[in-house]
């Protein structure tokens, strides 16, 4: 029979965590529960979910706080995240359906890591932080710098994601998002990009492409992004956004999709939004 | 006296089922209380082509109360009342699918049954199961259909050829068939290619067995159980009454559950016998996609001769179906997909060849359709190049040229009733409105083309030819004691609405409410066999026995009750009517009436030569889809979908609705999303994850026209509508593609990939 | 031991922690209504509803349901005065709209519909009929093409059909 401990506070789930480093750590289950009779019972189950500090919305004067464990159906409703990072809500309102959204929390598809995890692009582009909990004590680390291969991050076995920190864009910030995905919903994503888009007196400042679904782990388009940076927001800026992005990524084919057409489509995304920027 | 027609025929009566399934109190295989039963789960081949050597078992691991059963140990030969087996293989058409391959013997495809596996629960089940590892010898496999007809290995006889078919019409050989082609104005070459497609009822395959009476007793989710039951007796080695086969609630088939549950009966029976009680299996997702039976993939080769006005002088096809490695339904998939193949078009030399071929896929075999959604493909994929060639408008071109009343077909049938073309082009007409704009942008602010599509094509309903005759299908309509009235036939409803129908049908035609009437699930050792259900014939062929029965029945209580002076509705004078002993029937009990198929006047088939009536009458259908593409990243939002059928006459038509609808999205799916994809013979995509069917939010509201060209022979005038649905939508979709993006889509499913690559190699 | 208020009763079980919800209510409960399609969250055939909120039971562990409310289908249907099964409204439009055929999924589009009718979630601006796509969108259907569902919820969800004391 697995152990089962439902940690109330984070304290209790980190010490929880430390105390038993080979339990499941489990939320909403969405991904650690699929085919869930047709494996082996771990030893023991750290349930985050009934956890009331891993839950919940802060807004602060220029970030969002958004607790580990809630789940995305809270983030689409919530006025603060449809207000300030509409690609966010966006995003979640295409993670499975209605029942994945329901269980499926922001800091579980973040864990997970997957290449194809729906939201990651998505705090690429927002340039989100984690705040990380251990016995050890707190650390934040930029998102970016958290995921380091195919389904490995930064994550100490001893730590927790206790928080994403997202700062607010500004007005003069053009957000955009797209999955392309398998089909209209329920889908799995075959190419993802977010994009955050600084323009001012006609001219791009500074722009964040994140990718998902063309590598083996979510990726910034850096060198796409710098193609964009201190240039008009035009068809040319946006050819040579396309450009660099060909040069920078190199996807695969498999079951899903193809590895042309990964390309061309993630292309035509970064030069869309480039050119949707000028038009806004 | 009332009308046969009236009452309950042509209402939309709430399915007899429906509450049932709405409060969960439905209950399905898996849902049964079984006392002790155990759980067999299936050892499977993991190569597509090879050698089974032998099966290794973990020491390690604990094998208390673990039942493992291979071939080898069965007693073959000996027959049930010996305590063995019969024969070794799953009767259908031919003997060449063993129910579990014998140490030594060739492995076909992967995941082929090797061993089961038995145990108290599901988990120790699956345990035992890993801990069983085939040993097997890998040869080349054969996995196109080009190097099964190459025939260097050999899988089936000597050419991998499973059946082939030729018909002829309007000239005697090939050279003067060419001299018919050569007289064209114009030839519309195209070979169009259709992928695999998964039936994905939701519920998975389920079967239960168990020993009883000195015999056996299967049931489960299936669709014919007197093809289990026939399947049964021949792998036992038993009369037909050692032997019983119930259908449990069937949670949808699409042909999926045809052949496919004689399989899992196999494996049921052989894992009871060897536990000496119940055993039940239920596939797990996964399982079920990649061991069962699929769609058959085709390759069509179409060439159109055309006169300089646009008429058919000439029409050549050729059909190639990938039949997988045994011979299962293949035949007659294909023979329907023949007959179709040359559509619903005027033309007096036609040539259709066919061939299903085997190769080292998992058996293909019964879906919706059954053959002839592939060549409906293809041939409306050639009228629409005609078309367009001759620039006349898609849909004027096809009513220049369809088939009306007193038209010939491919085979020479000559079309007198229920020929519903007219109907069908006018209502398509009626309603298809202003054709999209060709430009626009969408809500991601990207460029978008948009195109709209038609189809029309034709379906025969029932049993191809004589088939009918042959099987001779009965039904039963009893009254019991209480008063009541029973519909005992062997169709089975799988969501489809059958039990809906006949109980509309027979109250109808006995004059009593709905209520009175009860459909009793099938089982072999309670109904008579109706046949197989399948076919679009359920309504109109097996409907047809129950009206008759009942409409007999009646006049049968009511001669009595005048004679006996006894008044009252037809309950009480059936009840009154069980008083008198020499009136119950001796096999079904209660005062019955049994009827037998009996064909319409004037039917002719040839089965040598494919001539004649090959059904005894068509569905007819048309469909308009409006797609949009998106240029950025190539998918295809499906915009609208009108669907106008012929049914005869919708004895339900809320049920008919939904049949229509079904079988719409199915095709839509087949058209743009439902992708099987086969690596080394393996489906690389075995999940619902990956293999995906449509959801509430790929579909357009669908606009669904049910139009009536009564069928004289059919219940009310009903036929066929189960499967028509499915023909015609993908080519519908892929003139629709075609129209927006100016490139040909031959192939389906068109996924935004191809779309890419074709708008990438400027096919435009 | 765990402890689930299951359709309104309190139901104690002994059970891994690990175990699926869905295994507790069709093999501990014997409440056989819930069927699973896929075991993989894609199908919804084996939505409850879990402290009022649709999910796929087949993702839900057992542990994580200690003292929590579960809505299964076998709990949407009341029970009327003189004793009789008073359905909920969309269970009653699913059977004379022709919103179920094989039934194998509808247990699942029954209790996530009945939750967006018993909710604001199909409230507000915007077409209902898109939004009845968008939110069963996690529940596969292989026999209707959907339609006839989609009717059957807009009906269910209309103010007339509440009227009538169906939910």
């Amino acid at each position: 029979m697995t152990a089962y401990l439902r940690p109330a506070t984070l304290a209790e789930a980190v010490a929880a965590r430390a105390a038993h480093p080979d339990w499941m750590v489990l939320a909403g289950g969405t991904d650690l529960m699929v085919n869930a009779n047709h494996r082996p019972e771990p030893p023991g189950i750290v349930d985050l979910w009934g956890c009331a500090d891993l839950r919940g919305i802060v807004r602060s004067p220029d970030t969002l706080r958004i607790a580990a464990g809630t789940p995305w159906l809270e983030i689409i409703r919530h006025p603060d995240v449809n207000k300030h990072l509409p690609i966010l809500v966006a995003a979640a309102r295409e993670i499975g359906a209605m029942q994945i959204q329901a269980r499926g929390t922001i800091g579980g598809n973040i864990v997970t890591s997957s290449p194809v995890g729906d939201s990651l692009p998505v705090l690429l582009a927002l340039d989100a932080s984690l705040d990380l909990a251990s016995p050890r004590g707190r650390r934040i680390v930029p998102y970016h710098e958290f995921c380091t291969g195919y389904r490995t991050t930064r994550l100490a076995v001893d730590e927790l994601i206790a928080a994403v920190i997202i700062p607010l864009p500004d007005a003069a910030t053009h957000l955009s998002w797209r999955k392309v995905g398998t089909r209209a919903a329920q889908s799995i994503s075959k190419v993802m990009a977010a994009a955050a888009i600084h323009v001012e007196d006609g001219r791009i400042v500074w722009a964040r492409f994140g990718l998902g679904a063309v590598a083996a782990r979510p990726i910034r388009a850096v060198a796409a992004e710098h193609a964009a940076a201190r240039r008009a927001p035009d068809a040319a800026t946006a050819r040579a956004v396309g450009d660099a992005l060909a040069g920078e990524i190199t996807p695969i084919s498999d079951i899903r999709s193809a590895a042309d057409y990964r390309l061309e489509v993630a292309q035509n995304l970064l030069m869309r939004f480039v050119l949707n920027a000028g038009r806004a | 006296m009332q009308t046969q027609s009236g009452g309950p025929v042509g209402q939309s009566v709430p399915r007899v089922d429906g509450v049932a399934k709405v409060t969960g109190t439905a209950r399905y295989l898996d849902d049964l209380d079984l006392p002790g039963a155990q759980h067999g789960v299936t050892v499977r081949s993991t190569i597509a082509h090879g050698t089974f050597d032998g099966l290794d078992r973990d020491p390690a691991f604990d094998w208390t109360g673990i039942t493992v059963v291979t071939a080898d140990q069965l007693g073959w030969g000996k027959g049930l009342a010996a305590g063995g087996f019969g024969e070794n293989y799953i009767a259908m058409l031919d003997t060449d699918q063993p129910a579990l391959l014998p140490m030594g013997g060739c492995i076909k495809h992967v995941d082929e049954p090797l061993a089961l596996v038995a145990a108290p629960t599901r988990a120790r089940a699956l345990a035992a199961r890993a801990a069983l590892t085939p040993r097997q010898t890998a040869k080349p496999p054969v996995l196109t259909v080009d190097d099964a007809l190459a025939a260097d290995i050999k899988l089936y006889k000597d050419d991998n050829v499973f059946k082939s078919f030729l018909i002829r019409k309007g000239h005697v050989d090939d050279d003067e068939f060419e001299i018919a082609m050569a007289g064209a104005a114009t030839v519309i070459e195209g070979t169009y290619e259709t992928g695999a497609q998964e039936q994905m009822y939701i519920e998975t395959q389920a079967m239960a067995a168990w020993p009883d009476a000195g015999g056996l007793r299967i049931a489960g989710s299936m669709q014919c159980p007197y093809y289990v039951h026939k399947a049964m007796k021949v792998l036992l080695g038993c009369g037909p009454d050692e032997v019983a086969v119930a259908q449990t609630v069937t949670g949808g088939g699409f042909g999926g559950k045809e052949e496919y549950p004689s399989m899992l009966a196999a494996h049921c029976a052989m894992l009871a016998s060897a536990v000496g009680g119940p055993v039940k299996m239920v596939y797990d997702r996964d399982e079920d996609i990649a061991a069962t039976t699929k769609r058959h993939p085709s390759r069509v080769r179409h060439r159109l001769g055309l006169r300089s006005d646009g008429s058919i002088c000439a029409i050549d096809v050729d059909v190639i179906m990938d039949g997988g490695a045994y011979l299962t339904l293949s035949p007659v998939v294909l023979s329907r997909g023949v007959l179709h193949a040359a559509g619903p078009y005027r033309c007096d030399v036609t040539r259709v060849r066919g061939r299903a071929v085997a190769t080292n896929h998992p058996p293909h075999g019964a879906f919706r359709g059954f053959g002839a959604p592939q060549t409906t493909f293809a041939y409306e994929r050639q009228i629409d190049k005609a078309a367009s060639h001759h620039g006349v408008a898609p849909w004027e071109f096809r009513d220049r040229h369809a088939l009306r009343a007193g038209d010939t077909t491919a085979t020479g049938q000559l079309l007198e009733a229920s020929v519903g073309t007219d109907d069908i082009i006018r209502a398509i007409r009626d309603v298809a409105g202003a054709a999209p704009a060709r430009d626009g942008i969408n809500r991601h602010g990207a460029p978008v083309k948009r195109g709209r599509g038609f189809a029309f094509y034709f379906h025969g309903a029932g049993f191809t030819g004589s088939g009918e005759q042959r099987l001779a299908g009965r039904a039963t309509v009893r009254a019991t004691a209480d008063g009541r009235f029973e519909v005992l036939a062997s169709s089975t409803d799988m969501g489809q609405g059958a039990i809906t129908i006949f109980t509309q049908i027979a109250a109808g035609a006995l004059g009593v409410a709905p209520e009175l009437v009860r459909v009793p699930d099938p089982a072999t050792d309670e109904v008579p066999d109706s046949g197989p259900t399948v076919a679009s014939r359920t309504c109109m062929v097996v409907g047809g026995l129950v009206e008759r029965a009942a409409r007999t029945l009646r006049l049968r209580i009511e001669a009595w009750a005048d004679t006996a002076g006894v008044k009252g509705d037809l309950g009480a004078l059936a009840a009154a009517m069980f008083g008198r002993k020499a009136e119950l029937d001796p096999q079904h009990g209660g005062i019955a009436e049994t009827v037998q198929y009996e064909p319409p006047p004037g039917i002719h088939w040839d089965d040598a030569t494919y001539t004649g009536q090959a059904y005894p009458c068509y569905g007819w259908a048309g469909c308009l889809v409006d797609v949009e593409v998106d240029l950025d990243t190539r998918e295809v939002a499906l915009l609208r979908c009108v669907h106008a059928v012929d049914v005869g006459k919708a004895i339900n038509p809320v049920i008919v609705k939904g049949q229509i609808e079904g079988g719409t999205v199915q095709a839509l799916g087949w058209a743009v999303l439902e992708n099987i994809v086969y690596k080394d013979g393996r489906v690389a995509n075995a999940n619902m994850t990956n293999c995906i069917v449509p959801t509430f939010a790929d579909i357009p509201e669908l606009e669904t026209v049910i139009v009536e060209c009564p069928y004289p022979f059919g219940p009310s005038g009903a036929k066929g509508v189960g499967e028509i649905p499915m023909d015609g939508p993908a080519a519908a979709v892929a003139n629709a593609l075609g129209d927006a993006l100016g490139v040909a889509f031959d192939r389906i499913p068109v996924m935004p990939e191809d779309i890419a690559r074709a708008l990438r190699r400027g096919d435009a | 031991m765990i402890t689930i208020g299951v359709n309104g009763e309190v139901r104690t079980v002994e059970v891994s922690a690990w175990k699926r919800l869905l295994d507790v209510l069709r093999e501990d409960l014997r409440l056989t209504g819930t069927k699973e399609g896929c075991g993989e969250g894609e199908c919804g055939a084996c939505t409850v509803l879990l402290d009022g909120v649709p999910v796929n039971s087949c993702l839900v562990a057992a542990g994580q349901c200690d003292g929590r409310a579960v809505t299964t289908v076998e709990g949407l249907a009341r029970r009327g005065i003189d004793g009789s099964t008073v359905l909920h409204a969309v269970q009653r439009e699913l059977v004379v709209r022709g919103g179920a055929q094989c039934g194998i999924c509808t247990p699942g589009i029954a209790v996530c519909a009945a939750h967006l009718c018993d909710s604001d979630a199909l409230a507000g601006p915007g077409d209902a009929r898109a939004k009845v796509r968008e939110l069963l969108a996690g529940n596969i259907c292989r026999c209707t093409g959907y339609q006839l569902i989609v009717d059957a919820v807009i009906a269910a969800a209309s103010p007339a059909s509440n009227q009538e004391g169906g939910s």
